[in-house]
């Protein structure tokens, strides 16, 4: 353990988990896509969290360099992510994922 | 020499190759100029033509060599090999096969020869010399092959020709379905025959008539073989006989295939490929001498088809069916010649009726060509000064087949029913009904020969020009009537070349084993000449005036639908056979195939169905459903894994 650190690792943890879970909470009942793209970042962040806590503990670098892929990819994602939903606004006219049923057909 | 007997048979498959080809690629593609019935006509001639030369140089080195050596044979290779069983594709010309390819290319060729006259007007003449080729050159295999199954590869060939050219003219639905007809009859005789190769095989242990016959001549080997067996064997190989020579029960389809142009009927169902099961007995006689029984039922179901085919005969006003049900009746007699023992009488009226009976078929033809197509005799009468060359040519057929001295039938015919009255196997009633039906003969040729060419004329002059046939008919019709006159000098009794010709395959009775003398002999050809020409000369009294004719027709007048339909023949066949067959047929379709088969194939469909439709449901559309989805997936996969590690 480092001498710098304060915080306990299962309060990093606890915070993270409780972090994952808000954004998967906003994922399953947020009905604006929006949003949920805003939940999924939460979400991936609250995974970025926990990586780095765990490197540091465990002193590995694995995990550090993981969260450089996540945080890459989840930039590109939520650029793509972006593109779709205003392109879906444009012929849909509306974010609501009620009304966005087309998966069904 | 031997390297030519591959050439009878091959130069036909040529001219059948090219001009099959010809046909086929060039001639019928659509908007091609109709081709005319000349150049195929000479292709197909000069195939058989040259097949009959090579015949000719074959007779005569065969006439050349030793009585008991008289045997050409030429291997061509090795058709099929499984063990020890080994099938050579093999050629073997003896005394009794030469006969065969010399009527065959023989009668052949001048049958060609007509055919381009009679094809003139045809659409599709190149199709008819490639099919009539086709069947030479499967008939000569069926009388050259040296082992049954080569014998059988004929067999079936000349049956493919045969429903070929029956049903030449297709778009006609009666000519096809005669040629079906024809077709199936033959498969009932040739499962016959193959159970019957299967059994010789069986007993034998080969295939090639030459050793069957090498075996046959041991008298230790034969006393070996259960005559249970031989019986079955023949009578097997009997019913595969009855189908391709038209005997009872089978013949029914040989009327029919008349529907097939004239010149068709000439040689296939009148000279060669109906005598086939003549030369199957033939050639195999040593094995159908073994079985008493076989022979007796071979001689009585010829006796039985002779005598019920003339019956018949005399109802028909069809010129085409009087001929067929003649052609039955006169393959009755051979059948009844092989099966008291005399197969040389046998393959001596196949020579004869040969001739005749092609000369009258092809006669009959130039009769209908020059009649526009009319082949009701009623409608005929008064042609003999029209037609003078036909008239003349018909005339020596009439009294060949009626059995006139010294003309060819007479020959062969008496010979036919000296042996069935004195030949040890022969019986006096089989004698009887033969003379019987050598009266009807001559009477029912008598009534055509003169509905057709004597007295006046019962057609409409304006709408019907009778004209005599085109050379290229008539000379055909010529040689053949020649033929009909000098054929039967080969046969004379006593001093009979044929006889002594066939020795070597035939072995020819002891005089002594005769059941009656030399006296009787004669007496006997007195008596039948006498019963022809009494029958000539009633039906000529009775038709001269065809008012009697009608007046004695309405005195019999159920005989005479009863004739004039057969004996019913056909309905019976079709009550007997084809509705059961139908009627099963159509219960299979509504009970198991629609009942049955669809049901389980319409279930796995439906079941399909039923599980999509439950299915679907899961199916929202709203991603967060899935999504849900999704986590629930991990939850159980991520528990199992950790559950898994503990």
């Amino acid at each position: 353990m480092s001498e710098t650190s304060g915080v306990a690792p299962w309060v990093i943890q606890s915070f993270c988990a409780i972090i994952f879970f808000i954004g998967l909470a906003g994922v399953m009942m947020r009905r604006n896509i929006l949003v949920i793209l805003m939940s999924v970042e939460i979400m991936l962040n609250a995974v970025n969290l926990s990586f780095v806590t765990y490197a540091r503990q465990m002193a590995d670098m694995g995990g550090q360099m993981a969260v450089f892929f996540i945080i890459v990819v989840a930039a590109a994602e939520s650029a793509v992510g972006l593109g779709l939903l205003i392109s879906m606004f444009r012929t849909l006219k509306t974010v609501d994922t009620d009304e966005i049923r087309l998966l069904k057909e | 020499m031997n390297a030519m007997l591959k050439w009878i048979p091959l130069l036909p498959l040529i001219g059948f190759t090219i001009n099959g080809f010809w046909y086929a690629l060039i001639q019928c593609r659509p908007g091609a100029k109709k081709a005319h019935a000349t150049v195929p006509g000479l292709i197909a001639t000069a195939a058989i033509f040259g097949a009959f030369l090579i015949s000719l140089q074959t007779f005569l080195a065969l006439k050349g060599m030793p009585a008991e050596g008289r045997v050409v044979e030429e291997t061509l290779f090795s058709w099929m090999k499984v063990g020890e069983f080994d099938l050579k594709m093999a050629l073997r010309v003896d005394s009794l096969s030469t006969l065969f390819t010399l009527v065959i290319t023989g009668v052949g060729t001048l049958i060609h020869l007509y055919s381009i006259g009679y094809m003139g007007h045809d659409e599709t003449p190149g199709k008819f010399f490639a099919y009539l080729n086709l069947f030479c050159f499967a008939m000569l295999m069926l009388v050259m092959g040296s082992s049954l199954p080569i014998l059988f590869l004929g067999w079936e060939g000349v049956g493919l020709c045969s429903y070929l050219l029956i049903g030449y003219w297709y778009q006609d639905t009666e000519k096809a379905s005669a040629g079906k007809k024809a077709f199936i009859a033959n498969r009932v005789g040739d499962f016959g025959f193959i159970l019957g190769m299967f059994l010789i095989y069986t007993h034998f242990g080969t295939l090639e008539f030459a050793k069957i016959t090498e075996l046959l001549g041991k008298s230790e080997f034969v006393a070996l073989l259960s005559p249970a067996a031989i019986t079955a064997t023949c009578l097997l190989l009997f019913l595969g006989c009855t189908g391709k020579s038209a005997q009872i029960p089978l013949f029914v389809w040989l009327p029919d295939a008349m529907a097939g142009p004239t010149p068709v009927s000439a040689l296939i169902h009148a000279a060669t490929m109906v005598t086939s099961g003549i030369y199957m007995l033939a050639r195999l006689n040593l094995l159908f001498s073994l079985s008493h029984t076989a022979m007796m039922v071979i001689a009585v179901v010829g006796a039985a088809t002779a005598f019920f085919a003339a019956t018949i005969a005399i109802a028909q006003n069809d010129i085409k069916k009087v001929l067929a049900y003649s052609t039955v009746s006169q393959l009755g007699y051979m059948f009844l010649a092989c099966g008291v023992g005399a197969y040389g009488a046998g393959v001596f009226h196949v020579i004869t009726h040969a001739f005749f009976k092609a000369l009258m078929f092809l006669g009959a033809g130039s009769v209908i060509h020059g009649m526009h197509e009319e082949q009701d005799i009623m409608k005929m009468g008064g042609l003999r000064g029209k037609m003078p060359v036909t008239f003349v040519t018909f005339l020596v057929g009439w009294i060949a087949i009626s059995g006139i001295p010294p003309f060819s039938g007479f020959f062969s015919k008496d010979e036919i029913l000296w042996n069935a009255f004195a030949n040890p196997h022969g019986n006096k009633l089989l004698w009887v009904v033969g003379l019987l039906t050598a009266m009807m003969t001559a009477f029912y040729m008598t009534r055509m020969f003169y509905l057709t060419f004597m007295g006046s004329s019962r057609f409409d002059h304006e709408k019907v020009h009778a004209h005599e046939s085109p050379a290229l008919m008539t000379i055909p019709l010529v040689i053949l009537a020649i033929l009909s006159v000098v054929g039967g000098f080969i046969g004379i009794p006593h001093m009979s070349w044929l006889e002594h010709w066939l020795e070597p395959v035939i072995p020819a009775h002891e005089p002594s084993s005769f059941t009656a003398g030399v006296t009787t002999e004669y007496a006997l050809m007195a008596v039948s000449t006498v019963a022809a020409i009494c029958a000539i000369l009633f039906a000529w009294k009775t038709y001269t005036n065809l008012k009697t004719a009608d007046a004695r027709k309405k005195r019999h007048a159920k005989l005479h639908e009863t004739l004039e339909h057969k004996w019913y023949v056909d309905e019976a066949y079709e009550s007997a056979f084809i509705q059961p067959i139908y009627e099963i047929s159509v219960k299979l379709w509504k009970g198991f195939d629609v009942g049955v088969i669809d049901r389980i194939v319409l279930g796995f469909g439906r079941v399909s169905q039923w599980t999509g439709q439950a299915a679907r449901t899961v199916q929202t559309g709203s991603i967060q459903v899935y999504a849900i989805m999704i986590l629930f997936g991990l939850v159980l996969s991520l528990s199992y894994l950790i559950k898994g590690f503990i």
